[in-house]
């Protein structure tokens, strides 16, 4: 089916998040739109798949106009779609979320649940997947559950199959995987929309790639244009792929967890005896698809897990046990991986986020009244040296743009004192611009001779800060390998495989 | 109280390094306090005599022969195997076996049986009377509970539930009155009950108001407006509209002859018939129809029920209707069932408790239903052991179904998870 998008635009309020875009995407065609966070990607996906109503612009299907009021009419149209976050009921089974929303049923409105499981076999064989029509979805590692997602969409006769951001949760076997199963529908002569910020993938699996930046198409480009080109387009100017790093100039063990284990309120073990230490300046990455214990192994660090066994020492000083305050004060700085839940507080201004951590004692506080002024001029001079974006230190952090939000975080945690540094997924969400100013802090801290940890999902991330890479896989570690590690190698162990013998630094 | 039962001693840390188990001391400990309150009240208060256990009602056309216990002896017997089953549970765990659920349950049985046989010594405790009472209190914990499964499950928290069923008993009890027929006063209880729901889900589905504020302020609304009716209206002409015909009772024929429990369940009014039609529409349809499914899916994920086609929105507003009007034919019970007039705020706390099977139940009708029973029948133990003259104080007896209601709630649910998205509002961008 030939999908055109004519002069959709899209606003909210004052932002204009599609700015009359023009698409096609012919039937068996790959079209790559690439953009990045926040460039209007999803939300003309979410047009047209009816989730949003254009303020301009129509959707024609084969030539012909259509009018979507909902999911339900884009789906009935032949619409599919793979979402970034999956539309999965995570207690319900395969066949029930395959059959939700088109549900066959016997007498008195009883589900037919078994043309449910007939129809996702149906489907599973012929890709390949190894699929059980009863196993709890919830239970399914997320590599299966985007199948099931692409098992729903098919199963209702999708022609057109949009895949959002689906590599994000992937490792990198498991994404070659994705593409061999997206080239195999285009095969099937189905028309597939694939939106990345991603510029490998979308150079390894599309037709013809549309680049879109603040919610216009910029340009078109073929996959065989460079990364260099690609980054570009998208950013709008010039960029530096690669981060400049010297070597690391390490001095000692300074932070070192040993036999950590971490259990949370499920009572599952969610890290497994894991053993690192960081020497001080080095940076040590943490990689490994989200969920495999990262999060909770960086917040034990943290002191925000309660069960937890085996030790963390900080310059031969215990760090288990303490309280978040006692963590801080022994001058650890720590970026969360959820932004705008835990790096920032939405409704208080940016001065105000930026002394968060040291609202009880000088310089901030004396006697109990908060020193307003010494405030303002250190938020002043931090606004400045972290080039954060925003009218003035009196603006809410709720309205700043994710990079500024990230900075301001930033500039919290660096203008302590610190002995060890962890950024835990720091650029996630982040445009190019925010993320090269983000490396580059990080690998500041660095050189000063810190010890930095850094969590990331992102490969690309993970090979160009890191000095040593730690892959975290079902809450172990799976191995610690020197900084250079190819790819492919890391990627295996991202899915569970130890490293050769001789790999590990 | 998860966390502190499983932080006692010899938990996670040692065990985390020897693997993945993790060991819940939670059932010995409870099973161990139980067996030693059970061996102080056994032994401690010992209470010599005879207990009498009738076990057929006079109109059973099957006579049963009353059990006759001797007290101290049954007493001590029951409180060694609870400690026995006790020391096993401890034994179990220290070898990192589960305790089964069987076990539990023996324990519970034999736990009710010692202090049923302690607090009848020599006196003579009507089974059959105390189920049948039992049964009567938990059809509008029963009804009220139903109502809240399906309305949490959808994603909306019903607190409302006291209100429907207080709406449910005044507008039954004034209909029946007027038009003499007690059908019209169930069919009025519904609608008062939707009439309910109709005001929680427009405030907490179209403009996104706090659902719990909402619940409350019904709660008090209701029982406002009845009072303020009650007083005004109902009590001055009584005779003319708080006078409604009472079901009469139809015994089924056969069933209602099975020794013990036959007269208990099967010699009802037709509310208590709609009740038993109504947990098995409930169980079925929640779980192997359409209806069940994406009722479910809008509770769970509404978004991916929204990306489905579903319409999220009015699949929450007219189930949570459905659950006011289930709920209000649990408030009819109070005035067509079995008191026969209504009352000032005569469901005294009754959709609290039902809140509490809902939550005790997993928010599963049949486990919702086992739980209400539950409740009903600590709160008839109180009662009939009050008229036998038990050595308890009547006060302390009247704290019985309360504190079953927080072990319950508090201890035993475990590890239950209500549905993922009830209780916050569904707002499309």
């Amino acid at each position: 089916m030939k999908l055109e998008l004519r002069g959709i635009t899209k606003r909210f309020g004052a932002l204009v998040a599609n700015d009359h875009i023009d698409l096609t995407v012919n039937p068996g065609e790959i079209l790559g739109l690439l953009g990045e966070n926040g460039a209007g990607k999803s939300t003309l996906m979410n047009v047209l798949y009816g989730l949003y109503q254009a303020d301009e612009g129509e959707i024609l299907l084969d030539n012909e106009v259509q009018h979507f009021s909902g999911p339900g009419d884009a789906m009935h149209a032949g619409i599919g779609m793979v979402h970034q976050h999956f539309m999965l009921i995570p207690v319900f089974t395969v066949a029930e979320n395959v059959m939700l929303g088109h549900e066959q049923t016997g007498f008195a409105g009883r589900l037919d649940v078994a043309a449910a499981r007939a129809q996702v076999r149906k489907i599973s064989e012929a890709f390949g997947f190894d699929l059980d029509p009863d196993a709890i979805v919830g239970d399914l590692p997320v590599g299966v559950q985007q199948r099931v997602e692409i098992i729903k969409a098919l199963s209702r006769d999708a022609k057109v199959l949009v895949f959002d951001e689906p590599t994000a949760v992937l490792t990198p076997q498991e994404t070659d995987e994705l593409m061999t199963i997206m080239r195999q529908l285009k095969q099937g002569g189905t028309s597939i929309v694939f939106i990345t910020h991603k510029l490998r993938e979308v150079r390894a699996v599309a037709d013809r790639i549309s680049v879109i930046r603040l919610g216009k198409v910029v340009g078109e480009a073929e996959p065989t244009a460079t990364n260099t080109e690609l980054a570009s387009l998208m950013v709008g100017r010039a960029v530096e792929l690669t981060v400049q790093k010297g070597p690391a100039k390490t001095r000692g063990r300074a932070f070192a967890v040993e036999n950590l284990s971490v259990v949370d309120a499920r009572d599952q073990v969610v890290v497994d005896r894991v053993s690192f230490d960081v020497r001080a300046g080095e940076i040590l990455a943490i990689a490994g698809v989200q969920g495999n214990g990262q999060t909770e192994l960086t917040e034990a660090i943290m002191g925000l897990q309660e069960r937890v066994s085996g030790s963390i020492t900080l310059d031969g000083q215990s760090l288990r046990h303490l309280s978040v305050q006692k963590v801080l004060d022994a001058g650890v700085g720590f970026i969360p991986e959820d932004r705008t839940e835990d790096g920032v507080v939405s409704e208080f201004t940016i001065a105000e986020n930026l002394m968060l951590d040291r609202s009880y004692s000088k310089p901030f506080v004396k006697a109990g009244s908060l020193q307003r002024n010494y405030l303002a001029a250190f938020a002043e001079e931090k606004i400045a040296e972290f080039d954060i974006r925003a009218q003035s230190i009196d603006t809410h952090a709720g309205r700043l743009s994710g990079g500024n939000q990230q900075k301001v975080v930033l500039a919290r945690e660096l203008s302590r004192d610190l002995r060890l540094f962890v950024a835990a997924q720091p650029t996630r969400g982040l445009d190019v611009g925010s993320i090269e100013f983000v490396h580059e802090r990080i690998i500041a801290t660095r050189d000063a001779g810190i010890p930095v940890i850094v969590v990331s999902t992102e490969l690309d991330e993970v090979v160009a800060l890191a000095d040593r890479i730690a892959v975290m896989y079902g809450g172990r570690i799976v191995g610690i390998v020197p900084g250079d590690t190819p790819r492919d190698v890391l990627g295996l162990m991202m899915a569970g495989e130890a490293p050769e013998q001789g790999a590990a630094a | 109280m998860t966390d502190t039962a499983q932080r006692t001693p010899a938990a996670p840390h040692k065990d985390i390094n020897t693997g993945p188990v993790q060991r819940s001391w939670k059932a010995p400990i409870a099973l161990g306090v139980f067996a030693l309150l059970a061996v102080i009240l056994f032994m401690g208060f010992g209470r010599a005599g005879e207990s009498t256990l009738t076990l057929s009602a006079r109109a059973d056309s099957i006579q049963l022969v009353p059990l006759v216990l001797p007290t101290l002896a049954t007493c001590y017997i029951i409180a060694a195997v609870l400690v026995a089953i006790a020391v096993a549970a401890t034994l179990m765990v220290r070898r990192g076996t589960r305790v089964p659920l069987w076990l539990t349950t023996v324990f519970s049985i034999l736990l009710l049986l010692g202090f049923l046989v302690w607090a009848s010594a020599g006196a003579n405790l009507p089974i059959p009377g105390l189920l049948a009472g039992s049964l009567g209190l938990a059809v509008p914990l029963i009804f009220g509970a139903l109502g809240g499964v399906i309305s949490e499950r959808v994603g909306v928290v019903n607190i409302a539930i006291e209100g429907q069923l207080l709406a449910g008993a005044f507008s039954s009890a004034l209909v029946a009155s007027v038009t003499g027929s007690p059908i019209i006063g169930l069919v009025a209880a519904m609608v008062s009950g939707v009439l309910v729901s109709f005001v929680l889900a427009a405030f907490a589905i179209k403009y996104v108001v706090d659902q719990v504020i909402v619940g409350v302020v019904l709660n008090v609304l209701v029982s406002g407006l009845t009072g303020f009716l009650f007083s005004q209206l109902l009590s001055p002409n009584s005779d003319a509209l708080n006078s409604p015909p009472r079901f009469n009772e139809i015994a089924i024929p056969l069933l209602s002859e099975i020794p013990i429990i036959g007269h208990v369940f099967f010699r009802q009014t037709l509310i208590v018939y709609l009740m038993y039609l109504a947990v098995a529409c409930v169980y079925v349809g929640l779980f192997h129809t359409k209806w069940g499914l994406r009722l479910r899916a809008v509770g769970e994920h509404p978004q991916a029920a929204d990306t489905v086609g579903i319409n999220v929105g009015s699949t929450r507003f007219w189930n949570v209707s459905l659950a006011g009007a289930i709920a209000g034919l649990g408030g009819a019970f109070f005035t067509l069932g079995s008191v026969g007039a209504f009352g000032k705020d005569m469901t005294a706390g009754a959709g609290f408790i039902a809140l509490a099977a809902v939550i005790f139940g997993r928010w599963d009708p049949i486990r919702a239903t086992l739980a209400a029973l539950l409740f009903g029948f600590a709160s008839n133990l109180q009662g009939v052991l009050n008229i036998i003259g038990s050595p308890v104080p009547s006060e302390f007896m009247l704290m019985l179904p309360y504190l079953v209601t927080i072990f319950a709630v508090a201890g035993l649910v475990g590890k239950s998870r209500p549905p993922a998205a009830s209780g916050k509002p569904y707002i499309k961008s």
